[in-house]
């Protein structure tokens, strides 16, 4: 435990620099409000590694892209020279330019089960709605960063995505042919689009992405994290005015998530020395080619972590029904806390109907994940259908299950066994 | 809140204040919208790109029946195929397979608006651009193209989404694609020179 420290007391003893220092910032008072005197549920199992784990991916995508920015050059006629000049000719360029290529599907993964985490644990019922507003805002900056970025290198799976994801714009009523034409500055994906795309992805999205992030944790210290067990830890307080069932932030914490990041750094090394395509997935073959608007790839797909939308978009035979269900799709996850009507937050409490719901939601996700990198012919079609009506029930049909279903008594505390 | 208190104690005009406050307000957020138009219009193509975007003369007379060539405009790739009889005659017969066949829902001039969707039955000119999501279809002239069935009259396929598109560029039922391909404006100044990008026999007296 920390020494107590008597709110409003006067910090440290009087000497040198570091008085001085403290006279002028408020060091001691950040450090006790953040940190030592932040207290955390105790009973935090795997699942809580992944918000400070994401948190770490930022800055290595930060610290990566920065030095990234330094020799890439944006243009139609050096972008794809310059990345290869990157991974062939710089110092080491190969090392931060896989680390971000990776650090980008990595930050996805990451996120992804962060999510999840919510979804198993109701982390996002009340009181922290807003806390998951804000998480899904930083989710579609993260989502809008990842394609702007894929388009850098100007390989041709780079112009082709951008050429399909711009054009998903053009369905929209009315306004889509002229709005199409804004986005891309030029009458097809050309230069103005590429140099557009580098500002939004260098400067404007990041600075989006820090102030999302930061307004993320600042809802989070008003509501505390949730649990495993899906209790209020701030409801049984001791006598000391800390919750019973809460530990301080640090050490407890902050050493636990060091142990997660080690584990996470080690399993990128592996992917960044020995795999750094990840056979595809990360980086796809046909964006070893540059950009050629003459030359659609065989076979077009996104990335990894943008397929499971992309089965959907696919799986409609209607061009326009099938942008606006990939569109809900994403948005519909900004319901969840209104569409759940269950008394309790935890799967642990919850009954059959929740939690085969969520088990077939999360096959269907992985499924059309796979979807969409297949091609978009015979039974894939059909199993894309299969899975994205299995993907649209678990939101729509979420307030008539989570209602009828039987759901165990809920403990007064949290359960945890001592290691 | 004990706001009337206020109001007596400091003989503060509220009403005056509020008003003051709304119009201050409206007055930066109009100044606002100003400001912001252009950096909004900013992203418009810019006067180079709009110059890029002038017709482009194509020599057509090379092109052998059956055959294809993909000039640029606009930096959209374009078709021009020159269609043979045989070719030709591959557009009838299927227009319950299509969802436009009469080119009402699609974008073509007026003169292209017809059932091969050309100024000149012969040649074909298309924006390549699939009307789906705008990858480049495939040419698929064949009949009968293995992967396509044996009902395939010969055609565009897009490997994107899979539209279907037969050799006048409309749309097959089941495709991703509402629409037909597009077809530019163009003109035949001479038999030998087809330009894209205008509608008539250009500027009189220029050629």
């Amino acid at each position: 435990m920390a020494p107590a420290v008597p709110p409003g007391a006067p910090p440290a003893k009087p000497g040198g620099l570091k008085a001085w220092f403290y006279k002028r910032f408020p060091v001691e008072e950040f450090l006790r409000d953040q940190l030592t005197g932040y207290y955390a549920p105790k009973n935090f199992n795997i699942w809580y590694f992944f918000g400070s784990l994401a948190l770490v991916v930022l800055v290595l995508q930060l610290a990566t892209g920065i030095f990234l920015t330094m020799f890439y050059k944006p243009g139609e006629l050096t972008s794809f020279d310059s990345v290869e000049y990157i991974m062939r000719e710089v110092s080491w360029g190969w090392l931060i330019r896989y680390l971000h290529s990776t650090g980008a599907s990595v930050f996805f993964i990451v996120v992804y089960l962060h999510m999840f985490r919510s979804l198993l644990y109701g982390s996002y019922k009340a009181p922290r709605e807003l806390l998951w507003l804000i998480g899904m805002l930083v989710y579609l900056a993260l989502m809008a960063e990842a394609f702007f970025g894929y388009v850098l290198p100007w390989g041709n799976m780079s112009f082709w995505g951008a050429q399909v994801i711009v054009n998903l714009f053009g369905t929209v009523p009315g306004i889509g042919p002229g709005l199409v034409l804004w986005i891309r500055g030029d009458y097809g994906i050309a230069d103005a689009t590429l140099t557009r795309f580098f500002a939004l992805h260098v400067a404007a999205v990041p600075l989006a992405l820090l102030l999302l992030v930061m307004l993320h944790l600042v809802a989070l210290r008003r509501t505390g994290s949730s649990n495993p067990d899906g209790i209020e830890i701030k409801e049984r307080v001791g006598p000391d005015g800390h919750p019973l069932d809460g530990v301080p932030f640090h050490p407890y914490y902050t050493v636990k998530d060091v142990f997660g990041i080690g584990v996470m750094f080690v399993l990128l090394a592996i992917v960044v020395f020995f795999v750094p395509t990840f056979g595809g997935l990360f980086l796809e073959a046909p964006n070893f080619e540059p950009a050629n608007p003459m030359s659609t790839p065989e076979h077009i797909a996104p990335v990894w972590y943008f397929t499971p939308y992309y089965a959907i978009l696919r799986a409609v035979p209607d061009q326009r029904l099938g942008a606006l269900l990939m569109f809900l799709a994403v948005a519909l996850f900004v319901f969840l806390p209104w569409l759940d009507r269950s008394p309790v937050k935890s799967m642990r409490y919850r009954g059959v109907l929740s939690r085969a719901a969520l088990a077939l939601f999360a096959v269907s996700f992985v499924a059309l994940g796979y979807l969409g990198l297949q091609p978009a012919e015979g039974t894939y079609v059909i199993w894309a259908r299969i899975f994205a009506v299995c993907y649209f029930a678990y939101f729509l049909l979420m307030p008539w299950y989570t209602r009828i279903d039987k759901v165990k008594p809920v403990p007064e505390r949290v359960v945890f066994r001592a290691h | 809140m004990a706001g009337d208190d206020v109001i007596r104690d400091t003989d503060v005009d509220t009403s005056r204040r509020v008003f003051l406050t709304a119009a201050t307000a409206t007055t930066g957020a109009i100044g606002a919208v100003f400001v912001a138009y252009p950096f909004i219009s900013s992203w418009m193509p810019s006067e180079r790109a709009r110059a890029f975007g002038a017709p482009v003369t194509v020599d057509v007379s090379k092109i052998e029946p059956g055959q294809m060539i993909m000039p640029m405009w606009r930096k959209q790739p374009i078709f021009v195929v020159r269609r043979t009889a045989a070719m030709l005659a591959s557009l009838a017969g299927h227009d319950e397979r299509l969802k436009d066949p009469t080119s009402a829902q699609s974008d073509q001039p007026p003169y292209a608006k017809n059932v091969d969707r050309s100024r000149t039955p012969e040649i074909l000119v298309l924006i390549a651009v699939c009307t789906h999501l705008g990858c480049l279809p495939k040419t698929r002239f064949e009949a009968g193209f293995p992967e396509l069935g044996a009902d395939w009259p010969g055609g565009f396929f897009c490997p994107c989404h899979g539209s279907r598109f037969d050799l006048a560029g409309r749309v097959f039922d089941g495709s991703p694609a509402s629409v037909n391909l597009r077809v530019p404006p163009y003109t035949f100044p001479n038999t030998q020179t087809l330009v894209i990008g205008e509608d008539s026999a250009s500027q009189k007296g220029a050629a």
